[in-house]
């Protein structure tokens, strides 16, 4: 009997590699989804056409409005730069400072009442559905127009954000260190500072580095509702229509985004 | 002493992990448990430390009941009771000397330890203990960088470090090679018999249980089927305790002294 004789198939019953009812349904799941698509298209009028028409004067307005950019207006945009940087750097200070001891609760591996775990959860799962613009809003209106409101919108906000990405990291650990403590008679503190801390350290510090380049970047959008920083001279400028200045503003920002991101991203790589 | 008077254990799965046990373990004893896994071993020796802890019955350990202690007398007993674990369990990225004080935490007040404050007698004992396994000078080198031997060597320093009276290994060399596993059973023996600690080992290879107990209980099935001082062990009780013959499997071979 040769090979081929083998792999030939018989000649009453095919088999097929996906069974048919699966394949309607997979049919029927696509076919939805994509109208849905159409469906989300027309109703945001967003179509292709209104791109290609808007290119043109988007064009003129970089080459006849944005150019030449100001530049005697770069000490002002330079102060307000340094005052969204600190803005991000306190708040993302104050948060993880707030967020390590949070996350402890918010771990099941170390908080092990389970209704108290809960509870942080959604407390914070609430803190991240909260946008940051709003509590912009909110703190804008508690303390005024200023860098603090800003920084205490992203503080509250990158709290939920830290505290739930280390949580998770906690969760990760090798319990093996954890359990040793315990065994050796080492109440809750000591299991977190010699069994918790010293592995998650490096994440800790990537994800409070990862926080504060969105921070940065959240704090320009903050300034529009007058909590700070860089946002609020682009505002301004906008309002007055001095575009030679708001091209200053954006390619100065443009310039501190990268340069931050550039080296928070160098330092992370060296911290995994 | 350690008693076990009557002690069963009903995980909440329903599994049966032990089954009316009664055990007298006298002080200084080095007990190697053996079975087969899913036998109960883990079980009945994390009873004594109340990793686990039994649904009936007494467990005594110098008289009192351990299995009624709350939080605070538990941390108590635990700080008598050192335990060493099949994966080692050190913190990897830590060094090898702040793994060993990792067992004095129990005798260390919570902020002194938080902040690294050990007094520097206990540092002194740690580092003695890890000259007595051979390995202190590594002392400063991070855990990680050693080799599956010495991390063990290491977990045995840290369970000398808290000054036990008891001390639990849970499959101390099965993830090590023959011959490693030899100098490491070498080790724990001869330090458990310098301290006069009671010592209880888990272990599945016949031989090894063989060449370093002073007595063996045997287990099948959460029930003790054999308990025995080491010159009444023949390789027909292992295969009572096994309840089958025994294979090459069942040994580790490589002994090289």
């Amino acid at each position: 009997m040769s090979n081929k004789d083998i792999v030939q198939p018989s000649a009453q019953k095919r088999h097929p590699l996906t069974p048919k009812g699966f394949k309607w349904y997979l049919g029927s799941a696509l076919f939805l989804v994509v109208g849905l698509y159409i469906l989300a298209a027309y109703q945001t009028q967003a179509f292709p056409d209104r791109v290609i028409e808007g290119l043109p004067i988007m064009f003129y307005f970089v080459v006849d409005d944005l150019w030449p950019p100001n530049w005697s207006y770069l000490p002002r945009v330079a102060m307000s730069l340094l005052e969204t940087w600190n803005m991000a750097l306190f708040s993302t200070t104050l948060a993880a400072i707030f967020a390590l001891p949070m996350s402890f609760l918010a771990a099941s591996n170390i908080n092990q009442n389970s209704y108290f775990y809960q509870f942080i959860r959604n407390f914070l799962n609430l803190l991240r559905t909260i946008p940051e613009i709003i509590l912009a809003v909110l703190f804008v209106a508690l303390v005024g127009i200023g860098a603090v409101s800003g920084i205490l919108a992203l503080f509250v906000f990158s709290l939920g954000i830290l505290a739930k990405l280390v949580s998770e990291t906690i969760e990760a650990i090798d319990p093996g260190p954890v359990e040793a403590i315990r065994a050796s008679g080492g109440n809750v503190f000591q299991v977190i500072t010699f069994g918790v801390m010293p592995q998650i350290l490096p994440q800790f510090a990537s994800y409070s580095l990862y926080v504060l380049e969105i921070n940065v970047k959240a704090s320009v959008v903050l300034g529009f509702v007058g909590a700070g920083g860089i946002g609020i001279i682009l505002r301004q400028q906008l309002s007055m229509f001095n575009y030679d200045n708001v091209a200053t503003i954006i390619f100065m920002t443009f310039l501190t985004i990268t340069i931050i991101d550039l080296i928070s991203n160098r330092v992370r790589e060296r911290l995994e | 002493m350690i008693e076990f008077k009557n002690v069963s254990l009903v995980y909440p799965n329903g599994h049966q992990g032990l089954k009316n046990i009664n055990l007298k373990i006298n002080d200084g004893e080095f007990v190697v448990v053996v079975g087969m896994s899913g036998a109960g071993k883990s079980t009945l020796i994390r009873s004594i430390n109340r990793m686990v802890t039994p649904t009936e019955g007494e467990l005594l350990l110098d008289d009192q009941d351990i299995l009624s202690f709350k939080e605070k007398q538990l941390r108590k007993l635990r700080t008598e009771v050192g335990m060493i674990f099949q994966s080692y369990n050190l913190v990897k990225r830590m060094s090898v000397l702040r793994n060993v004080m990792a067992g004095r935490l129990g005798h260390t007040g919570t902020l002194r330890s938080m902040l690294g404050l050990f007094p520097q007698e206990d540092l002194q004992l740690g580092m003695s203990n890890l000259e007595r396994v051979g390995i202190q000078e590594k002392a400063y080198v991070r855990a990680d960088q050693l080799s599956g031997g010495q991390q063990q060597r290491v977990s045995i320093a840290r369970v000398l470090t808290q000054q036990p009276k008891v001390i639990l290994a849970d499959e101390p060399v099965a993830s090590l090679d023959p011959p490693t596993s030899h100098k490491v059973m070498k080790d724990l023996r001869r330090v458990s018999k310098e301290d006069n600690l009671t010592t209880l080992v888990n272990l599945h290879f016949i031989d090894m249980a063989q060449e370093y107990a002073d007595r063996i209980i045997g287990l099948r099935d959460g029930e003790v089927v054999f308990d025995g001082p080491i010159d009444q062990v023949t390789d027909k009780t292992f295969e009572e305790i096994y309840g089958r013959p025994i294979k090459e499997d069942d040994l580790l071979g490589g002994d090289e002294s």
